[in-house]
């Protein structure tokens, strides 16, 4: 028989509605609109995994998403494997195949197991005592093997082939929870006129309404009012119902993150579906509708499968149409457990019997009870429990002392009483209240614009709280601004026999302190009231303290069914009430939210924007090789014929030097610096002098930060008396801008000056090498090239290809140069005409390799490369570009600091190795003596290390204490395989007196 | 995510379109070349960094552009008033106070 424990006459399932899933590689058969956990149930499976630490068996414990023991992998494809997801959210789909966790070989039979008879040695701390030596075995032995033998689900070894996305939304009022409470206020808010977002966790909203049999509301049952309800608010224009949504988190100013399953409980999801949909939600109000949290019972071996809370029992029973189990008992310290013996017995469930640990239990539910000849065992405790794969004994007997009884079940339900859902309210860094009269923490405080409402706000009566909910949402709606008049508030009559109240928190008679009992308290980390007592024992006061010790509450639940009870300990053992012992910091996400809801789009290509030259198809075209410069893809060099990248740098050095080779430099940050003040506004920005730089003339600027250290640097051309194009690293443009701007405006804001962006306006296409002028000469209009009207360093503005033109005289490469600008638009067509001219001289192109490599034979340094922030222009060998008679610049002061003038500071030198075929790592450090015992003293690193043809031999430049007073001396770079010899050298490897710009 | 209020633009705009610039009403001294190191000290390195209400710069980077001066208490994360730079520091009273 399928399914023997579905009940035909109860639950709200339609059994024609049959559904096929596989659990640990066994088919079976549940129902439409079942969870994994109910099918799994009306299977007669209980046993559905292995706990963290001592791999015990573990069943359900609930319905829903405080679930710590019910985690399974759900395994969708080879690339959609999901670990941990809690069973009892898990909607049902036809071949759903799930998997148990933390188990070898088999669930049933597990090796791990032997864990839980060492859990005497277990206990807390355990870890932190036994593994402290040898200090290294940690991390080669302990700590894999505590990883393998520990823990949960497997990651999944693929790509997450899915799409998230995500989305912004405003509104008046955000409802957060779709129960009785949450569904009144959100009724009540929109017939104001508000905006109002309900967000709701479940399929279908009704929250506690889907197990409570008696709730009436408006006349009707309270799930048929739910869903009416729910089907209102969905056609309302100014609704929107976000079902499988879970409002996880609390920011500033109202911000709320909710996160949106859209995919996850469908047979066959379309594959462009989005599986998660991330809402960050601005209310003007917030209405927290998030119900209460139903704690079990602590006593000893509470954690048998078929142990499970009463709420959930009634949820399977009423919603699923599931028994959960054929002679259940039914154990509490509170009222509401009742119900759950009354609806399971009415079904015609076997009730062995109904433990109430209090001494004299009253009120029409406890008549109700025994009138249907259940047997009231009051002033009584469970003791203990057998079954080792599922429960199938309790020991009962008297709290004042008496004979024990034993008793056969199937199943036992505990309920010790309901604990306020206060995460977000917490989150939104209101100031939790304990309230004294019923022993739990109530929103106090808010410190934003919200309102709880319901259970969650401490309101135990279903008649109270949809008022309550009510009154809230049609305030809310008038505190968010909106105004309709006479709005019609509704009316809804409710009522139910049930309370959520507190009832008892701490350890049940048997696990008290002193017994050897195993009472846990937190599932899902394996934390036992004893080793909470423990913890205490050994010195922990504060409870964050206990909390780490025990890892109480820090599994993926965060302590939902269990804070309260580890608190009630604690706060015992330090003889101090539960509010002088405080309660840990509650922190976002309420229930795990996978990192692909959080990072939505922005991965793979889309991680961050790609930024390509007008240039970039004509470099692909002819076989470029890319490198990633920032988010800039830059041509890194040319390969031809089969050539290596060596083999390629090598030829592309040797032609520029030869002949020519042209150069793409877009990428070159450019800010237009305008306005009459645009010479002084230079002179503060630069280290350099200004105001005497003629029209038409180019000079190396320097710009420092008030430190005095290297910010950036680049050539400016002065165009006008009252304009500079500026240049500046290709990776620096942005925050050069943001500098400029930020003197500009804040500290020199009556200078006159324009600073506009111009990196992406200016295609930029530098022509190196001795050809270099017979190249562009055909293409330039009415510029005169000769060396007298247009010498090195200097700028005219004219027409290249018919197109206007800023034609810069400059040199990266010590030969003689131009960088023509062109507006971004033409720069691929004046490239290609450029690429025709060269090809008639014997022009290559170059990427920006032999960029690299030229310009550090000439010992041009690359800001951020050769300088890392705590280099002044001196240590570069600079100290010529500062203008010495200046007033005036940012980083004057800095310069003049004590340890910025001291002698032996790291300087740039250049460094020959003695073997002319070895190439130094970059970032290699530099010692005195390499025979010195390890760990050395370092006396600089590398910077730049290339092979240069030209030179034939390596080259490179470092920073190194007092370099500059170190010329011809031998160092040494440690290196695995053996110390490398250099000789410090100038900076200067190719051309020393600089004759090529002229050649 | 925070929602700061541009005095430029006259409207609260989202935090992503901001940059923090540090602490506010911090003036570059005007003879700095002359200054001591104690005084550059004060200048460049001290900083406040309160417990309750700190003045800072913020730039709508991602919009106008321009730099502005924000009161913002560091325990609650909220700004209490943003204001034009160049303008003076603002008198928040009982605000202002060690909260």
């Amino acid at each position: 028989m399928t399914q023997p424990f579905r009940l035909p006459t109860a639950g709200r399932l339609d059994a024609a509605g049959t559904v096929s899933f596989i659990f640990d590689g066994k088919p079976h058969t549940g129902l439409a609109g079942d969870t994994l956990a109910s099918a799994l149930l009306a299977n007669g499976v209980h046993l559905v995994g292995r706990s963290f630490k001592y791999h015990r068996p573990r069943g359900i414990l609930s319905a829903g998403a405080e679930e710590p023991n019910a985690l399974v992998g759900i395994h969708r494809d080879p690339a959609r494997k999901t670990p941990n997801v809690r069973a009892t959210v898990q909607e049902l789909y036809d071949g759903l195949a799930a998997v148990s966790q933390n188990r070898w070989p088999s669930l049933a039979f597990d090796v791990g197991a032997l864990n839980d008879l060492g859990a005497p040695f277990f206990s807390a701390g355990f870890y932190y005592k036994t593994f402290m030596w040898p200090r290294a075995a940690w991390e080669r032995l302990y700590e894999p093997v505590i990883r393998r033998a520990a823990g949960l689900g497997t990651a999944p070894d693929q790509p997450d082939p899915d799409r998230y996305s995500n989305r912004f939304a405003h509104c008046d009022v955000l409802v957060v929870g779709g129960g009785a409470a949450g569904l009144a206020a959100a009724l009540a808010a929109s017939e104001a006129g508000a905006r109002v977002i309900l967000a709701d966790e479940q399929a279908e909203p009704g929250g506690s309404l889907r197990f409570e049999a008696g709730a009436v509301i408006d006349g009707m049952p309270g799930w048929e009012w739910a869903q009416r309800t729910a089907a209102q608010l969905a056609a309302r224009d100014n609704v929107r119902l976000l079902t499988r949504t879970t409002g996880f988190g609390y920011y500033a100013q109202n911000m709320l993150g909710l996160v949106e399953r859209l995919t996850d409980h469908l047979a066959a999801p379309h594959p462009e579906a989005p599986r998660e949909r991330l809402w960050q939600v601005r209310a003007k109000r917030v209405v927290l509708a998030t119900g209460a949290i139903e704690r079990h019972m602590v006593f000893p071996d509470n954690d048998r499968p078929g142990i499970m809370l009463a709420s959930a029992a009634r949820t399977y029973l009423n919603h699923f149409g599931v028994a959960v189990g054929r002679r259940v008992a039914v154990y509490t310290a509170d009222d509401s457990a009742y119900a759950a013996a009354i609806d399971l017995k009415k079904k015609g469930v076997e009730i062995a019997a109904l433990v109430d640990l209090r001494p004299a239990p009253q009120g029409a539910h406890v008549e109700e009870a025994r009138g249907l000849g259940i047997e009231v065992l009051a002033g009584h405790a469970v003791t203990g429990t057998e079954g080792r794969l599922r429960v199938r004994r309790i020991d009962v007997a008297p709290v004042n002392g008496g004979a024990p009884r034993q008793i056969e079940v199937d199943a036992l339900v505990t309920s010790s009483g309901w604990t306020p859902a206060v995460h977000l309210f917490s989150q939104s860094r209101g100031k939790l209240a304990f309230n004294e009269a019923t022993q739990r923490f109530l929103p106090g405080q808010y410190v934003q614009d919200a309102v709880s409402v319901g259970a969650g706000n401490g309101t135990t009566g279903l008649g109270e709280a949809v008022a309550e909910a009510l009154q809230a949402g049609e305030k809310a709606a008038k505190e968010a601004g909106v105004s309709k008049a006479r709005a019609k508030v509704p009316n809804l009559e409710a009522g139910s026999t049930e309370r959520w109240s507190s009832g008892m928190a701490g350890a049940a008679p048997g696990a008290e302190a002193g017994k050897k009992a195993m009472a846990f308290v937190d599932f899902q980390n394996d934390v036992t009231a004893k080793d909470i007592r423990q913890a205490v024992q050994e010195g922990m006061r504060s409870i964050e303290h206990v909390k780490r010790f025990t890892t109480t509450g820090m599994a993926t639940d965060q302590g939902k069914t269990s804070n309260l009870h580890a608190l009630t300990i604690a706060s015992e053992m330090l003889g101090k009430p539960i509010p002088e012992v405080g309660l840990t910091t509650f922190r976002p996400p309420y229930t795990p939210v996978t990192f692909g809801a959080l990072v939505g789009h922005g991965r793979g290509a889309l991680f961050e924007p790609t930024r390509r030259t007008p240039i970039h198809t004509w470099a692909e075209a002819h076989g470029a090789v890319f490198e990633d410069v920032g988010q800039w893809k830059r041509a890194w060099y040319f390969p031809s014929g089969g050539e290596d990248m060596h083999a390629a740098v090598a030829r592309e050095c040797r032609t520029v030097r030869q002949s020519a080779g042209i150069f793409d430099a877009s990428t070159l940050g450019k800010i237009e610096v305008v306005g009459p003040d645009a010479a002084r506004f230079m002179e503060l920005m630069y280290t350099n002098p200004w105001q005497k730089l003629a029209v038409g003339r180019c000079r190396y600027g320097i710009m420092l930060r008030e430190d005095g250290f290297i910010y950036d640097d680049g050539v400016v051309g002065r165009l006008a008396e009252d304009r500079f194009h500026v240049t500046t690293t290709t990776g620096g443009a942005p925050r050069v801008l943001h500098h400029m701007e930020d003197y500009l405006q804040t500290e020199f804001p009556d200078l006159k000056v324009w600073l506009t962006s111009t990196s992406e306006q200016w295609a930029t296409i530098a022509v190196q090498g001795p050809k270099s002028r017979d190249i562009v000469a055909p293409l330039v209009e009415d510029i005169d090239l000769s060396d007298e009207a247009m010498p090195h360093m200097s700028v005219r503005e004219g027409r290249v290809c018919g197109v206007p033109a800023r034609l810069f005289r400059i040199s990266f490469t010590g030969e003689r140069g131009f960088e023509i600008n062109v507006p971004a638009d033409y720069g691929l067509s004046v490239w290609e005409a450029v690429w025709a001219e060269g090809g008639k001289h014997g022009a290559c192109a170059y990427g920006t390799e032999t960029m690299h490599v030229l310009r550090a034979e000439k010992g041009f340094i690359i800001v951020g490369q050769d300088t890392d922030g705590t280099v002044t222009p001196d240590d570069a060998g600079l100290g010529w570009a500062i203008g010495r008679k200046k007033k005036d610049f940012v980083g004057i002061r800095g310069l003049k600091r004590p340890d910025l003038t001291a002698p032996g500071r790291r300087q740039l030198v250049g460094l020959k190795t003695s073997d002319p075929k070895t190439v130094l790592e970059e970032g290699a450090q530099i010692v005195a003596d390499p025979n010195q015992p390890v760990p050395m003293k370092m006396i600089g690193f590398v910077t730049s290390s290339y092979w240069s043809e030209n030179c034939g031999r390596s080259i490179a430049l470092a920073l190194v204490e007092n370099g500059s007073h170190r010329m011809g001396e031998r160092l040494h770079v440690p290196m695995p395989d053996g110390a490398v010899e250099v000789e410090v050298v100038p900076t200067v490897f190719f051309d020393e007196k600089g004759e090529r710009t002229n050649g | 995510m925070l929602l700061i209020h541009c005095p430029y633009c006259e409207e609260e705009r989202p935090e992503l379109e901001f940059r923090h610039a540090g602490e506010a009403h911090i003036a570059r001294p005007e003879n700095i070349a002359e200054i001591s190191d104690e005084a550059f000290q004060r200048y460049f390195f001290i900083r406040a960094n309160p417990k309750g209400v700190t003045f800072e710069r913020w730039r709508h980077i991602h919009g106008c552009g321009r730099f502005f001066n924000a009161a913002r208490d560091t325990v609650s994360d909220r700004f209490l008033m943003t204001y034009k730079a160049g303008e003076p520091k603002p008198d928040l009273g009982e605000a202002g106070g060690n909260q």
